[in-house]
């Protein structure tokens, strides 16, 4: 008996679905139009998100993988004085040491590369400007932000001791060439002014622009033009093996840097993502915040269409709600035939919304679009779409649907049989 | 005790700022198995006494049992469950779903209101739809069939369920007298075979005289009775 009443369900709600979708076929050019719209803002929403992803990804790449690492860990109250590049705030030898041994047991790091950061003028004998130099270990920077290397736009890719990489904006400026010798001035954290001669044996492109300023030397050469004694870094950047997981990781180790201290019992380290360190993070909130507004905007399109269709629907079936209630349809019934009406064009709108978007996103892949980021030319468009997105968006999709079916379902459940059979 | 007894029914509905006095005491008992008509001139109170008795709207005032229950006590839900298992209605239009084939209108009130299992209802629609002679038309939409076939699928889905009672207002205005005769023998068939009380409004006089009880209306009073019912 259980058996037969479950199964009676299922046929009812087999029946339902059958009413539901003659009802759509019925007014075949109107359901077309509206599951098309929808469609199209499927469509449209999943080709932004993947264009725009891709841009951001790309940005962000850019910027990690050139320049900042995916994090970086400075002394405590460096990050507030970094324009400064502040000498008197560099990690000393105890600090590093014990900074190095944490970051050597952790699994998720691919590398990491301690820096000295300062400023100083840059000198081809006729002209001086100012540069901001970077002294690195250059196989470990070269871990660290594996890109840099590709800004390499003249000379050699490698970089030894004695040697400087130059920015673009100073060579063209100072008409400096790879093989010539230019001398570097620094002033040290005691004041006293040191200089040294380098060969310039690379040439680097912006990552972000034409105002890059910065320059790299090896560590051992900053060390000797700072007059260093020991061993002194102004900042780590570290690289993980996974970018996805740089929230959890932070986490992890921030909470391993906030036991060390220093013997006035304060915290050492300050860690920052690279959401920190740059503006450009905020160009990728904006992308973020614009994909919000364009799955706002779906929405509102799935809401109203569907609304528009439903309240139609209802009223163009007055008599025919009359005469199922009439004949003793609960009202239950009656609200679950409209709301089913609703959901399959959301379905069907949703399906072929993802499957024209995914076709189109290939479409864009294959056809290797390029696009200029900063210095960076001709980038190519990797367009990449998750199946989460496509998951849901098809499920907002789907669930509005269902929302905006609900105001005329429940007219239609709740209109009085008399009257809904006087209708003309 | 009759299947339908009405005392002092009365019923009041407003047209804009105007009171209409749509039935004024109406009393009169029905036994079961009747084959009734309400007659009358338009606007007399025939359709307005057919939905309150197909518990489609409440007295004014009165009291008005079908089948032993009060229909004035039913709240929305549970009207709909009583006309499901107790009544069948008969349209003026017919009131067949276009979506559904002639086979489907017939075991849509079997389906969705009673949940009939599949055999049952495969039983019961096939036996309806042979007696009515509709079953080689059943893959057929209502847009495929003549208006004379509608009433007949009609009269199928009205009888599917077994109600106690059939409503059928108006049932023949729609049809040519031939074809309007056609449907009430076949409503009088059924009623011979299934055993149904039928209570139907009309104002042609060849389908009145088909009736064993008459009531005729006028200005929502009951002002005339033939034929075997209890006008008290």
């Amino acid at each position: 008996m259980a058996n037969w009443s479950a199964l009676t369900e299922v046929q009812t709600m087999r029946n339902l679905f059958k009413i539901a979708v003659r009802n759509l076929m019925r007014y075949k050019r109107r359901t077309l139009l509206t599951a098309s719209l929808i469609t199209i803002g499927v469509v449209f929403v999943l080709v932004f998100i993947s264009v725009s992803g891709s841009f951001k990804n790309m940005m962000i790449g850019q910027i990690t993988d050139s320049m900042i690492g995916h994090m970086q860990v400075h002394r405590k109250g460096y990050v507030a004085s970094i324009e400064n590049l502040p000498l008197n705030l560099n990690l000393k030898a105890g600090a590093i040491a014990r900074l190095e041994d944490i970051l050597d047991k952790q699994p998720e790091l691919e590398a990491y590369s301690p820096r000295i950061k300062f400023g100083g003028m840059f000198s081809n004998f006729v002209e001086t400007a100012n540069i901001r130099l970077n002294g690195v270990y250059p196989d470990k920077e070269l871990k660290s932000v594996p890109l840099l290397a590709s800004r390499v736009t003249e000379g050699k890719k490698v970089l030894g001791k004695g040697e400087i990489w130059i920015p673009e904006l100073l060579a063209k400026g100072m008409k400096v060439k790879v093989g010539d010798t230019v001398v570097v001035v620094a002033t040290n954290k005691d004041g006293s002014v040191n200089g040294k001669q380098f060969i310039v044996s690379g040439v680097l492109e912006s990552a972000t622009g034409p105002g890059g300023r910065d320059g790299y030397i090896h560590i051992e050469d900053a060390m000797e033009v700072l007059r260093m004694d020991g061993k002194e870094i102004s900042e780590f950047a570290i690289r993980l093996k996974d970018f996805g997981k740089l929230n959890s990781f932070n986490e992890k180790l921030s909470g391993l840097l906030s036991k060390e201290l220093n013997q006035q019992g304060k915290p050492i380290f300050e860690l920052h993502t690279w959401e920190k360190l740059s503006p450009f993070y905020n160009i990728a909130r904006m992308i973020d915040v614009m994909t919000f507004f364009i799955k706002l905007m779906l929405i509102a399109i799935v809401l109203i269409s569907i609304m528009n269709v439903m309240i139609m629907a209802v009223y163009e079936r007055i008599r025919e709600i009359g005469t199922i209630a009439a004949i003793g349809t609960l009202p239950g019934k009656i609200l679950n035939m409209f709301l089913i009406e609703g959901l399959c064009l959301g379905v069907v709108g949703a399906v072929l919304g993802s499957i024209v978007g995914s076709a189109l996103i290939f479409i864009l892949n294959a056809s290797k679009v390029t696009f200029n980021f900063g210095q960076q030319k001709g980038l190519i468009l990797h367009a990449n779409i998750y199946p989460y997105d496509i998951i849901v968006i098809s499920a907002t999709v789907i669930i509005v649907s269902v929302i905006a079916s609900l105001q005329p379902a429940f007219k239609a459940s709740r209109m009085e049989p008399i009257k809904a059979l006087r209708h003309v | 005790m009759g299947l339908i007894v009405a005392e002092d029914v009365t019923k009041d509905y407003r047209m804009g700022d105007v009171a209409v006095k749509a039935l004024k005491k109406i009393t009169f008992s029905l036994a079961p198995g009747a084959f009734t008509a309400f007659i009358g001139p338009s606007g007399s109170g025939k359709t307005t006494l057919l939905n309150l008795i197909g518990c489609l709207d409440k007295p004014s005032a009165g009291r008005l049992t079908v089948a032993d229950v009060d229909v004035s006590s039913l709240d929305r839900k549970q009207s709909a469950i009583f006309r499901g298992k107790n009544i069948g209605f008969i349209f003026q239009d017919f009131n067949l779903i276009p979506v559904l084939t002639v086979y489907e209108n017939v075991e849509y009130p079997l389906l969705m209101v009673q949940n009939i299992p599949a055999p049952e209802r495969e039983k019961r629609v096939t036996a309806l739809l042979e007696a009515v002679g509709m079953l080689e038309q059943k893959g057929k939409y209502p847009d495929q069939i003549s208006g004379g076939q509608k009433q007949r699928v009609a009269v199928a889905r009205a009888l599917v369920t077994n109600p106690k009672l059939v409503l059928a207002d108006e049932p023949t205005a729609n049809l040519d007298h031939k074809t309007a005769y056609l449907v009430i023998e076949l409503m009088k068939k059924m009623r011979a075979e299934f055993k149904t009380t039928f209570i139907f409004s009309t104002h042609d006089q060849k389908v009145v005289s088909e009736a064993e009880t008459i009531f005729t209306l006028e200005d929502g009073e009951l002002v005339g009775t033939h034929g075997g019912a209890n006008n008290a």
